[in-house]
């Protein structure tokens, strides 16, 4: 094992490993022992393969959206095809990968482990949340070959309950089953990280990714509920028409708005939240050290979650409401602007007397680090009450949440999947290539997006089919590079799937990391411990880990 | 930094001789304390998740109510408050059987479970039943909302025997708004309705287990905690009763 | 505005010309501009403040440069640093904020009213002087103008992008913005609300023209009657004038001068009469019962467009005696009261 100067990287003598032979994949054959599985780690491997599929059939839709915004006029599909092609853009990368990225994939994997126990609380009811996945997932697929759906993944009333004959129930049938599965993996994480944390590990010595779900997981089980009773009365109101949203009839199409974005405020930090989990655990591995304020990190975390309950009225600052509300609801999204603040900062100064190594998950929190704070702050930009009248409902917002969601979550979700990965699967990713990769990415996100914060102030409104000529230049840029950023994600794909068969076999702990997680071989056993461990050290104590190094026998697979 | 703790994988050991296993102790779990209480909790975390659900529909409910008391108030008359009054009995005394359906079987005895379990689901279909009626009689008097809803009598009230309006007449745009409350009704008492059905399909469940004798042998947690889930399901009713039933509704003052 | 005003005119200039930013057209416009200049000004200096700090210690304490790590636990200090500090930019973006969305949402008293409907997929310009526009909308320099907006249909948001002005428009009710024209010329309208098939093209000009351009203009496209003229031929035609006569022992109330008057309600409070109360009077009128009178006034709710209540609102805030009233009482063409609403409901 040679010394490298620039990375930590310590894998086992490639001559003589292997891959331990008994391991949770290994376990057990056929199809069947994965469909029927209750094993932790088995399903997050399920949620990898779906949401991976999901993914590329929201990025394939986008890609169309930008090739029919290459030219002002609306000349490569149809007004009605092209408003399907953003709803179910939406839909499915809100619903079907965002949601459940991070919590169902490294959530579900890691949670269990990094606490010490054996599974999460309820593994049957893991599976049942894969198989309600799955379930929304074919039903929105099956909605989409019916013919689409055409309302925007907003589902914005009365136009979806009056003036539209697109599959809409099918597709709220379909989000409120993807719903259930999310509630029900929130439920678990909550009751596996209050009762089943391994002897010694009290809250404070959990890892901040744990924190990070705990905080999600909050925000999951109490806001989903909410988007589940809108849709279905939107479903009610298309087939029994009996007013709840209709003004003619008394009703109140504001009513929706509010039960809607009452889930869909918070369901955002669902999404950012367990990203941010990962980019802890990365900061740290990488500079050596603990994470600076681990309890301002900790508790920004639980912050964000109460505070994310009330702001939702922010995106109806225009809608008609009460001046007086959204002032308040103005200053409340200043406030939870403060927390994640605190964590970018508390990231940057992890790095300070460090040992900084640039592998590629840190270049992935890097590329998170800047792109979520440009996405963060013009946040405020869209909470400062007057500035929201001139930016809302333009490309300023697609891009703020473009900017947080791709240039952040799925940055951060990238970021885990190659830091996880030597310990999910044994083999270890080719550097080189992943490092362009990510290089890549981040050249073609801003590429895509920059242009369009210009485009939001000039006045470009989103979900629009054409545009005056004078915006062209700059959708151009955009186009360019969406294609750029389509490259750098179907990269990790293929050398991913290389690296299965061909791949450097990883040891137990390539990176040298603390965390439950690396002091078990990789792949895991399905038991994961053969005993259960005592937490006797603080997160992230690199001095109990260089210890712990110098004493042990290397053990053999 | 040292680990100086003692081992207790032998103090684990030695517990275990004494210790019996149930054969429903699943086995990510260290003890069986640990996952009764994951049970409980995960059951409670579950009935949070239904308060937020129910929550939007009350939300609404509030929103039209304080738009339209008036139409609320002469759609809420119209209902029947002797059958929604028996309904809360009798859900009441099905919450009741089933919390001594608890007691039987924290203290094993099997046929008691069984007759408690029986009894709960007994007067849980009979809630269903009166339901039933309840409906039908709505569906009769054209208060189902949709296309066949009929607002006129709400702006001509039936006479009784005397001549007299049996309610005040409502303005026909407020009339109209009786279509939102009876909307309302139906969402909220289906919705709960259908959390009774998927109840009563559990107890059915659980009466076979029962009757295989699965939950005297010490391993209570399925009884415990579908026990909390029937009485969520009875608040629930607590509060849509009044809410529905009873607004502005004076029984003393004629 | 604290900068130079040369400056500022270069700054915009330049942006405009280069097409990365867009024109101000209107009153408001600059001090929008300056709100979003401070923004971007906070943005940037947080993004270069957060990457110099992420370069600065990559570089400095890179492996090679620093084998072993030092483990620091935090520090309260900075955490109260980077908590007090950005919080207290926020609060400043959040106070100009509220003031300039206060600012954009109360329109000023004198303020010129147009209508605005709303539906798919195009904008109806409604003029007080009866003119009628389709997708454009003609408006003075120098005088503000009020919009009072509804949608027909679904909801609809208007937005001028180089007066720095947007508003949801809301089927059920009514909603208002203002702003004021600087400069001649011709400028983007987009509806921003997603509405259906033909979002894309709910688009228009608003025509901007010097105060005697436009009222050549006003006089050149008048088409016949204004909409209060129109109003008072809907109000007889109607029958409302059968029960609002103006007569003492009237079914209705009196309606002369009732606009801008504070009305006691049956049910005991008062409200101020707006264009939105009478448009909801008209459809909803059970719950606007003025003090004294029976509630007897039939809906209207689905038997008049909304520009028919445009143009009955317009009257009504027009009308200060009612003398044309019992005139039109006498020779409208239709001596019955519009028929009450019938008991079934049409699907």
């Amino acid at each position: 094992m040679k010394e490298h100067d620039n990375s930590i990287l310590r894998l086992p003598d490639q001559a003589t490993a292997q891959v331990p032979k008994k391991n949770f994949i290994t376990a057990e054959d056929g199809l069947m022992s994965w469909l029927l599985t209750g094993d932790h780690k088995r399903i997050a491997m399920l949620y990898l393969f779906s949401i991976t599929f999901f993914f590329f059939i929201g990025g394939a839709f986008a890609g169309l959206i930008r090739l029919e915004l290459l030219t002002p006029m609306p000349d490569l599909v149809a007004s009605d095809t092209y408003n399907k092609l953003f709803t179910m853009h939406g839909v499915i990368m809100v619903f079907l990968f965002l949601v459940p990225s991070v919590p169902a994939t490294l959530g579900n994997f890691l949670i269990p482990i990094m606490l010490g126990a054996r599974d999460l609380a309820f593994p049957k009811i893991n599976l049942l949340s894969w198989y309600l996945y799955i379930i929304g997932g074919t039903l929105t697929l099956t909605a989409l070959v019916l013919g689409g759906v055409d309302t925007g993944w907003t589902f914005t009333t009365p136009l979806s309950t009056h003036y539209l004959n697109t599959h809409v129930v099918t597709t709220a049938t379909a989000i409120f089953i993807a719903g259930f599965s999310s509630i029900f993996t929130g439920l678990n994480f909550i009751v596996t990280i209050h009762r089943m944390r391994c002897p010694g590990m009290t809250w404070f010595r959990m890892p901040l990714f744990v924190w990070a779900h705990y905080a999600a997981s909050i925000l999951m089980v109490l806001g989903t509920p909410v988007l589940a009773i809108a849709i279905v009365l939107v479903a009610l109101e298309r087939t029994i028409g009996i007013g709840v949203f209709d003004p003619t009839k008394g009703g109140d199409p504001l009513l929706f708005q509010h039960l809607f974005w009452f889930y869909s405020h918070p369901a955002v930090y669902i999404m950012i939240l367990p990203g941010m989990g990962v980019i802890s655990e990365v900061i740290s591995t990488f500079s050596r050290k603990r994470v600076f304020g681990y309890t301002a990190v900790a508790f920004s975390s639980v912050a964000i979650a109460l505070f994310g309950f009330f702001v939702w009225e922010h995106h109806m600052f225009i809608m008609g409401v009460s001046n007086y509300s959204a002032l308040v609801f103005s200053l409340l999204t200043m406030l939870v602007a403060v927390p994640s603040a605190i964590k970018i900062f508390n990231w940057a100064f992890t790095l300070q007397k460090g040992s900084i190594t640039f592998e590629t998950p840190m270049l992935y929190a890097f590329g998170f680090m800047g792109l979520f704070t440009i996405g963060g702050l013009t946040g405020v930009f869209l909470g400062s009450l007057g500035m929201d009248i001139q930016l809302t409902e333009t490309y300023f917002i697609v891009a703020h949440f473009h900017f947080v969601m791709v240039g952040g979550m799925l940055m951060a979700f990238l970021s885990g999947v190659h830091f996880w990965w030597p310990k999910m699967t044994g083999r270890m990713y080719p550097e080189a290539l992943s490092k362009l990769a990510a290089v890549v990415t981040f050249i073609g996100f801003n590429l895509t997006f920059l242009p369009q914060f210009i485009l939001g102030y000039l006045g470009m409104p989103r979900r629009y089919h054409s545009y005056p000529p004078e915006f062209q230049i700059l959708n151009v840029m955009s186009t360019a590079g969406a294609t750029v950023l389509g490259i750098g994600y179907l990269m990790p794909v293929i050398y991913l799937a290389w690296s299965l068969k061909y791949g450097a076999v990883a040891g137990d702990n390539p990176w040298q990391a603390t965390g439950l997680e690396w002091q078990i071989q990789s792949p895991p056993l399905t038991e994961n411990f053969t005993e259960i461990p005592i937490m006797d050290h603080e997160a992230y104590d690199y001095e109990w880990l260089e210890h712990k190094t110098a004493h042990e026998v290397t053990t053999v697979g | 930094m040292d680990s100086a703790t003692v081992n207790p994988q032998a103090e684990h050991d030695s517990a275990k001789h004494h210790h019996v296993s149930l054969p429903q102790h699943r086995h990510h779990f260290e003890t069986e304390e640990q996952q009764r209480e994951a049970g409980s909790f995960g059951m409670w975390l579950f009935l949070l998740t239904e308060i937020m659900f129910f929550g939007g529909m009350f939300f609404a409910y509030l929103l039209y109510r304080n738009w339209y008391y008036d139409a609320f108030v002469a759609a809420s008359n119209t209902l029947n408050v002797k059958m929604g009054a028996a309904n809360t009995a009798i859900l009441i005394t099905s919450g009741f059987f089933m919390a001594l359906g608890v007691w039987a079987a924290e203290v094993r005895k099997k046929n008691l479970l069984v007759l408690f379990l029986i009894l709960t689901t007994v007067f849980g279909c009979a809630f269903l039943g009166v339901k039933y009626f309840e409906y039908k009689e709505k569906f009769e008097l054209h208060h189902v909302p949709g296309n066949s809803f009929d607002v006129s009598q709400f702006i001509n009230p039936p006479l009784n025997a005397q001549g007299n309006a049996t309610r005040p007449p409502l303005p026909p745009d407020m009339a109209q708004k009786t279509q939102l409350f009876f909307f309302l009704y139906f969402a909220m008492t289906g919705m709960h309705a259908l959390h009774m059905i998927i109840g009563i399909v559990l107890l059915f469940w659980l009466m076979g287990r029962a009757q295989r004798g699965e939950f005297t042998e010490g391993y209570v947690a399925p009884i415990e905690n579908f026990g909390l889930y029937w009485h969520f399901v009875d608040i629930v009713w607590i509060f849509l009763f009044p809410l529905l039933y009873l607004i502005n509704l004076h029984p003393l003052a004629h | 505005m604290g900068i130079s005003p040369v400056l500022w005119q270069f700054l915009v200039k330049w942006l405009n010309a280069s097409a990365l930013f867009p024109r101000e057209a209107s009153t408001i416009a600059p001090y929008m501009d300056a709100l979003y200049f401070f923004l971007l000004g906070m943005t940037v200096t947080g993004v270069i403040l957060v990457g110099a700090i992420v370069t600065t210690f990559s570089l400095r304490y890179r492996k090679s440069k620093s084998p072993v790590a030092t483990q620091i636990e935090g520090s309260t200090l900075l955490e109260a640093t980077w908590t007090i500090i950005p919080l207290g930019i926020f609060l400043v973006a959040f106070v100009w904020g509220a003031l300039l969305y206060f600012r954009i949402y109360t329109p000023p008293i004198n303020s010129m009213n147009i209508y605005i409907v709303g539906k798919q997929w195009m904008w109806k310009a409604e003029h007080p002087g009866g003119q009628h526009e389709i997708n454009a909308l003609h408006v003075p320099t120098g005088q503000p103008i009020q919009l009072t907006m509804i949608s027909q249909d679904v909801f609809h948001s208007f937005s001028i992008p180089e007066f720095r002005i947007k508003r949801e428009v809301i089927p059920g009710r009514y909603s208002t913005v203002w702003f004021q024209a600087t400069t001649p010329g011709e400028y983007h309208l987009f509806c921003t609300q997603y509405c259906g098939t033909n979002h894309s093209v709910m688009i228009g000009t608003i025509t901007v023209l010097s105060p005697s351009d436009y009222k050549k203009w006003t006089e050149e496209s008048t088409s016949g009657m204004s909409l209060a003229q129109n109003g008072e031929r809907l109000f007889a035609s109607m029958g409302c004038n059968a029960c609002h006569s103006g007569n003492a022992a009237a079914r209705g109330p009196n309606l002369a001068a009732v606009y801008g008057s504070k009305l006691q309600l049956t049910n005991g409070s008062s409200v101020l009469v707006n264009e939105a109360y009478l448009r909801d009077a008209i459809l909803n009128p059970s719950q606007h019962v003025t003090a004294g009178y029976a509630p007897i006034m039939p809906t209207y709710q689905g038997q008049i467009s909304e520009d028919g209540l445009i143009d009955i609102v317009e009257y009504l805030k027009t009308l200060n005696t009612n003398y044309r009233v019992q005139q039109t009482l006498t020779t409208s063409q239709s001596d019955q009261a519009a028929p009450p609403a019938s008991g079934v409901v049409k699907p």
